[in-house]
C-alpha cells in the first residue's frame, strides 16, 4: 500500500504498527562506503530509501553507463528526489570506487 | 558448521573452505558472484530467524545457506527473506483485514483472519517458493540486482484456503481478466511504486493457488508475510504476495511498474509454458513458472573425497509444477551419467530429494554434475541462457572435488 494509505489505515485501526527504521536493522550501521569524493552526496541521497550495501553488492562490474541507468531508475521509477546537480557527483563516485571502466 | 560436517558422513572434507566464517559458495560453476557481493555478505539474524546470508539489510534480503537444503522441507527460521520496499509493518492479527473487491466482482467483502480460517475449506500442500532472481549473482556477464547465490528459495508445507473459493464468494463477473494483489508493505517515500502483482484468471482460480496462513504447521512468520500470503505453486516467488491485504478482480491488465517493467523475460529465449497473455509484450513477458532445476547439497567446491570409500552425493530437484521424472549424476565431468535415486514424493510442487552413491577410485580432480528432467521432458542446459535480469538460471551445476 502507499505510505499515505498506511497512515490512514493506522489511524483508523488504532493498531500499533511498528515500522522498522534504519536502526532496526542493526548491522546496517556498520556498513561503510569507501572514502572518496562524493561519498557524502551518495549517503545523503541513497540511504533514505535503502541500505547502502546495495552499492558494494553490485560491484565491481558496472560501468558508468550501468550506474547511470541505476540512478535514472531510482529517480524516474522509484521517485528518489535527487537534484540534477548531485547526479554527476554520485556517478563519479560510484564509477570510481564501485565500478569498472 | 557442525551440522554440515555431521551430514557429510561419507565425504571427507579436507579443505579449509569453512574456516570460522562464511560458508557462502562463491561459485556454482555457472559463473561466480561479483567480488563485492561476496565481501558485503555476512551472517546476520533477523528477529525470529537463525543467521542467514545477508545480501541487503533494508529492504531485507537474506539468503538460505546451502547446507539447510539437506532437509527437503526448509525450516521457517532459515527460509530466505525477500522484500522490495523498506517499510514492513508488524501486522496485528486482530486488526488485519483482507479486502476482496475490484470492478469485476459482484459482491465486494472483507475478511478477518478468523473468518478466513472458518469460512473456507482448509487445504495443505508442499510447494517451492523460489525468487525469480535466484542465482542471479552467477550471471555472466553480471547484471544489477540483488546478487543472490543459490539459496533464494525454500520448500514448505503451506496451509490456507483456495483463492478460487474466496473469489466465488465475491462473485466474478464475466469480464474478469486478472486478479490483483496488494500487501501491507510500503516504500520509504510516497513516490515509490507500491508492490502490486497480478495473476491471470486461470492461474488465480487453479485449485492449488492458496491464500495461506500457515507454514510448516506454524502461523506464517513475520518475514514470510504474517498473517496471510499468497501461495502460487509452480510460479516464481514474485507472485507470492506477503502481508496480503487486498485482492481485486479486474477487467484490465494491471499496469504498475512491478508487472509492466519488472520481472519480465525475453520471449525468444525460453519456452513459454504457462502463458500470461494479458501481460505479454512484443519482446518480453512476465516470468511465470519455474524452470526445472537441481542442486547438490552436501558437497562443496574443492572438497576432498577418499579413494575407495563409498560416497553419497545428495541434492534436490524441482520445477514449475509438473514434477521430477529423473535426476542424473555424473562424477566425471559429464562423460557418463547415472540415474540418481529419487526420495519420497511430496507432490509435484515440492522439492524432490535425491541421492547417488558411488566409490571414487582414481585420485585427482573430478567434476560432479547433476541434471534434473521433469515429467514434461524439460531438462537443464549446460550453458547459461543470458537475460538482462538474470532470471531462470538453471545451468547444470559443476562441483570440482579432489579424490585423495
Amino acid at each position: 500500500m502507499s505510505a499515505d494509505a498506511m497512515k490512514t489505515l493506522n489511524a483508523l485501526l488504532l493498531a500499533p504498527v511498528v515500522v522498522f527504521s534504519v536502526t532496526a536493522f542493526a548491522g546496517e550501521d556498520q556498513i561503510e562506503l569507501k572514502e572518496g569524493a562524493g561519498r557524502d552526496t551518495v549517503m545523503a541521497n541513497c540511504v533514505m530509501c535503502h541500505s547502502i550495501d546495495y552499492i558494494p553488492m553490485n560491484s565491481p562490474f558496472m560501468k558508468r553507463t550501468d550506474w547511470q541507468a541505476t540512478v535514472d531508475k531510482m529517480v524516474n521509477v522509484m521517485g528518489a528526489p535527487i537534484s540534477q546537480d548531485d547526479i554527476p557527483v554520485i556517478l563519479d563516485y560510484l564509477t570510481t570506487y564501485y565500478g569498472v571502466e | 558448521m557442525l551440522n554440515r560436517r555431521t551430514f557429510l558422513k561419507g565425504l571427507v572434507s579436507g579443505s579449509a573452505v569453512t574456516g570460522a566464517g562464511l560458508l557462502v559458495p562463491r561459485s556454482l560453476r555457472a559463473g561466480e558472484l561479483p567480488m563485492g557481493a561476496t565481501e558485503s555478505a555476512v551472517w546476520a539474524a533477523l528477529s525470529g530467524k537463525k543467521p542467514l546470508i545477508k545480501r541487503t539489510y533494508r529492504p531485507p534480503n537474506f539468503e538460505t545457506p546451502i547446507r539447510t537444503f539437506s532437509d527437503v522441507v526448509t525450516p521457517n527460521d532459515q527460509f530466505f527473506v525477500r522484500w522490495h520496499l523498506a517499510h514492513i509493518p508488524q501486522v496485528v492479527a486482530e486488526t488485519w483485514r483482507l479486502k476482496v473487491g475490484g470492478d469485476s466482482v459482484e459482491r465486494p467483502f472483507e475478511l478477518t483472519l478468523d473468518r478466513l480460517k472458518r469460512d473456507f475449506e482448509p487445504v495443505e500442500l508442499f510447494a517451492v517458493c523460489q525468487c525469480a532472481g535466484n542465482r542471479r549473482g552467477f550471471s555472466e556477464p553480471h547484471v544489477p540486482g540483488v546478487q543472490w547465490g543459490a539459496g533464494a528459495m525454500g520448500n514448505a508445507r503451506w496451509k490456507g484456503v483456495r483463492l478460487r473459493d474466496v473469489m466465488a464468494r465475491a462473485g466474478l463477473k464475466r469480464d474478469a481478466l486478472e486478479i490483483v494483489f496488494g500487501g501491507a508493505d510500503y516504500g520509504a517515500i510516497d513516490e515509490t511504486p507500491d508492490f502490486i502483482k497480478s495473476l491471470p484468471l486461470w492461474k488465480a482460480l487453479d485449485e492449488n493457488t492458496l491464500v495461506a496462513y500457515e507454514m510448516n504447521g506454524e502461523a506464517l512468520p513475520h518475514w514470510s508475510g504474517f498473517p496471510v500470503r499468497l501461495v502460487v505453486p509452480g510460479w516464481s516467488g514474485t507472485y507470492w504476495m506477503k502481508q496480503l491485504i487486498s485482492i481485486s478482480a479486474t477487467s484490465k491488465p494491471e499496469k504498475g511498474f512491478w508487472m509492466s517493467k519488472a520481472y519480465r523475460i525475453p520471449k525468444d529465449k525460453f519456452p513459454l509454458i504457462d502463458r500470461f497473455y494479458s501481460q505479454e509484450g512484443e519482446a518480453n513477458t512476465p516470468i511465470t513458472d519455474m524452470v526445472v532445476n537441481s542442486l547438490m547439497t552436501n558437497v562443496e567446491e574443492g572438497q576432498h573425497l577418499r579413494a575407495g570409500q563409498s560416497t553419497t552425493i545428495a541434492g534436490l530437484a524441482w520445477d514449475g509444477g509438473h514434477g521430477i521424472r529423473r535426476v542424473e549424476v555424473s562424477v566425471n565431468g559429464g562423460r557418463t551419467w547415472r540415474e540418481a535415486q529419487l526420495e519420497q514424493d511430496y507432490g509435484r510442487f515440492s522439492f524432490r530429494a535425491w541421492r547417488h552413491t558411488f566409490t571414487p577410485r582414481r585420485g585427482g580432480k573430478h567434476v560432479l554434475m547433476a541434471k534434473a528432467t521433469n515429467r514434461q521432458g524439460s531438462t537443464q542446459p549446460y550453458e547459461l541462457v543470458f537475460n538482462p535480469a538474470g532470471y531462470h538460471n538453471n545451468v547444470v551445476q559443476r562441483i570440482t572435488v579432489e579424490v585423495v
